[in-house]
């Protein structure tokens, strides 16, 4: 399959009264057609930040480009004007965004909220089309009475409801590729599984990428094919979700692993918190940025970061027990994590 | 670990008995125009000292009211609940103080329940400054104890709350807690607001302390697999009203009321070779101030039947110590 977008050796830095921030730092990797790629990570791990830049909606100052490049079709995001990148943004890459509530306009009906995307991207488009496009993704995405929500403002939708709507605008001009960043963190449970499930048939029918942000490995593990695995504006591991679930091969990723309770885990096994915190990016560490928090840490990681390398079939880690020196005395990942 | 002896680790061993606290037919309804919002519709509950029991439910069940209700921040509108055998309701405002000192809170936000502009010094001493507990010299060597005992640095003492990230704010405010003695803590989602790798040190500090000094936890979140490590017994609550209470491995692994069903079936597991059938309620919790008649599940329940819009299901002790409310088991 082709690749639908590549992110190479990304850097993005901010400028604040207290320094730079180097909120990204070098990452790499792409996403297929079709295919759903999740971005995980702890807060300030850049997530966010890398998902905003492909949409292009970081402001620059304060934030700064560096080297790399997002190539999407074929073309460099980056280097792209505002005009051209207005006829990309939520025409072919949209945005979902974690609360419903603040990224929809109060003051405007939803249904012209819908409009105004369908209207902006086609230029010979009656407002009566676009009012029929507008309520057949309101269908969709699977909301009643489609007309007498058309008419309604935000503050009439309940929370999974607006999640929906937003859905329902990101997917009016059927985009290539759906950027999610944490779409049901502020949902509950139950609307939860109601959003993800409403994403994965949107993915199957419509043949959308998908990039999914979230904390929650729980929902990687239901929605996506791939994980990316983030820290400190690293990427720390790629690979497909049986590989990093079965067999992580980053210490950070298998710390998350265990960090987390399993409601079909019997309550014995304790919980294995990663001790310490990330690292500040306003100076971030010359080595790899987890050794301090790392139960395998070496002297090499002090000093030097290690590069992203394939590990296994499909799966990449950034860390020295892969490098061969090291693997003389590796110490096997446990397996039941 | 510091030690901090208490009382009340001779009663660390669940009494059967004689309940630390017992809450009966809890209500509390809030004003709403001509209408009111029923967010706590009896409650009953008991909860024995040194057990931890988890309280979960969807934004709006009315967990974190009830949780309030409990400690006596709001006033309830009917009902009791009884702390080692008194009504605390009974007692006029003034005096209050002493029941304050055995029921403490922790809460959700580490970042809005600190006063950023007060010390960790003045912050965790004010309980024990409200209570005229100590002074001077000893109060600052009890405030070091605190924070040696919830896993900062005494040094912390002279900093303010910005210079503490989510985690240490959090344990900031569970040493707040327990600068009284107390027996008895209502946690309100106090992880819900932390990143997933400080969520587990925090847990595990609550259990360490639990063991330590023979606490009782009412644990309200809405995160199950969490609930379900960190309680003894879960109560399951839905639009203020209580559905389901057991131990808390029986709840998750023979549910019986439809609503846990779907509430478990909608977890997330963090394994992609399990692949489950999973339970997809439709639409949303309806509202509380006009709650649907019978019982107040049925309008999402899939097993819905007649009888469930006509009657309120009655609470029935279906297994040995596995209540459940619902038409199904009639």
């Amino acid at each position: 399959m082709e690749n639908l977008l590549e992110v190479n050796d990304l850097h993005i830095t901010f400028h604040t009264y207290a320094g730079k921030v180097q909120a990204v730092r070098g990452v790499n990797f792409e996403v297929k057609k079709g295919e759903a790629v999740a971005i995980v990570g702890e807060s300030g791990c850049g997530k966010s930040v890398t998902a905003k830049s492909i949409m292009r909606l970081l402001e620059t100052p304060p934030a700064e480009y560096g080297t790399g490049s997002i190539s999407f079709g074929g073309k460099d995001l980056i280097k792209m004007s505002e005009k051209e990148m207005q006829k990309i943004r939520g025409n072919e890459i949209s945005m979902i965004f974690q609360d419903p509530m603040t990224s929809l306009n109060p003051t405007t009906k939803i249904g012209s909220q819908i409009m105004e995307g369908i209207l902006k991207h086609n230029n010979n488009i009656s407002r009566k089309d676009a009012y029929e496009r507008a309520l057949e993704t309101l269908k969709l995405v699977g909301i009643p009475q489609p007309e007498k929500r058309m008419q309604q403002y935000p503050h009439e939708f309940s929370g999974g409801m607006r999640q929906r709507a937003m859905i329902a605008m990101a997917l009016a001009c059927e985009p290539k590729l759906l950027i999610a960043d944490e779409p049901t963190t502020a949902l509950d449970v139950t609307i939860q599984a109601q959003i993800l499930e409403l994403m994965k048939d949107i993915q199957r029918r419509m043949d959308t990428s998908i990039i999914l942000i979230t904390h929650d490995l729980g929902v990687v593990a239901e929605t996506c094919e791939r994980v990316v695995v983030m820290y400190a504006g690293k990427v720390v591991e790629t690979g497909t979700v049986e590989a990093i679930f079965a067999n992580p091969q980053h210490p950070y990723t298998r710390g998350l692993l265990k960090t987390v309770p399993r409601l079909d885990m019997e309550k014995t096994a304790p919980l294995v918190p990663i001790i310490g915190s990330p690292p500040d990016l306003l100076d971030p560490p010359k080595g790899c940025p987890f050794y301090p928090r790392c139960e395998s840490a070496m002297k090499v990681c002090k000093e030097h970061d290690p590069e992203l390398e394939v590990v296994e079939e499909g799966q990449t880690a950034a860390c020295w027990l892969h490098h061969p020196m090291a693997k003389a005395t590796r110490v096997q990942a446990p397996t039941n994590v | 670990m510091v030690s901090l002896k208490n009382k009340s680790v001779k009663e660390k061993t669940v009494n059967e008995n004689s309940p630390l606290v017992e809450i009966k037919n809890l209500k509390k309804y809030f004003p709403v125009g001509s209408q009111s919002l029923k967010a706590v519709d009896g409650l009953d509950l008991k909860i024995y000292a040194g057990e931890t029991v988890g309280l979960v439910g969807e934004s709006g069940c009315g967990k974190s009211t009830a949780g309030r209700t409990i400690t006596r921040l709001y006033e309830p509108t009917e009902g009791e609940v009884l702390f080692q055998g008194k009504n605390i309701f009974d007692y006029k405002p003034g005096e209050m103080s002493h029941i304050r000192r055995e029921i403490q809170m922790i809460f959700q936000d580490p970042y809005a329940s600190l006063n950023p502009r007060m010390k960790v010094e003045e912050l965790i001493g004010e309980p024990l400054a409200i209570h005229g507990i100590s002074k001077g010299k000893e109060r600052r060597k009890r405030v070091e104890d605190l924070l040696k005992l919830v896993g900062l640095s005494p040094e912390h003492i002279t900093r303010f709350p910005h210079e503490f990230s989510g985690g240490q704010r959090q344990r900031i405010g569970i040493a707040r807690a327990l600068a009284l003695n107390p027996k008895f803590i209502v946690c309100d989602e106090p992880i819900s607001a932390l990143d997933v790798s400080i969520q587990a040190q925090v847990v595990n500090l609550l259990k360490e302390l639990q063991k330590e000094m023979g606490l009782t936890y009412l644990f309200i979140a809405h995160d199950l697999s969490m609930v379900k490590y960190i309680s003894d017994r879960i109560l399951v609550m839905y639009l203020g009203r209580m559905m389901e209470l057991s131990d808390s491995d029986s709840l998750t692994k023979d549910p019986l009321h439809p609503y846990t069903q779907a509430l478990l079936s909608a977890v997330p597991i963090p394994d992609p070779t399990i692949k489950r059938e999973r339970i997809v309620l439709k639409g949303d919790v309806p509202s509380p101030i006009n709650p649907p008649s019978g019982c107040v599940f049925r309008t999402r329940c899939p097993k819905a039947m007649e009888i469930c819009s006509s009657a309120v299901p009655e609470w029935k002790e279906q297994k040995p110590g596995h209540y459940v409310a619902c038409h199904l088991y009639w």
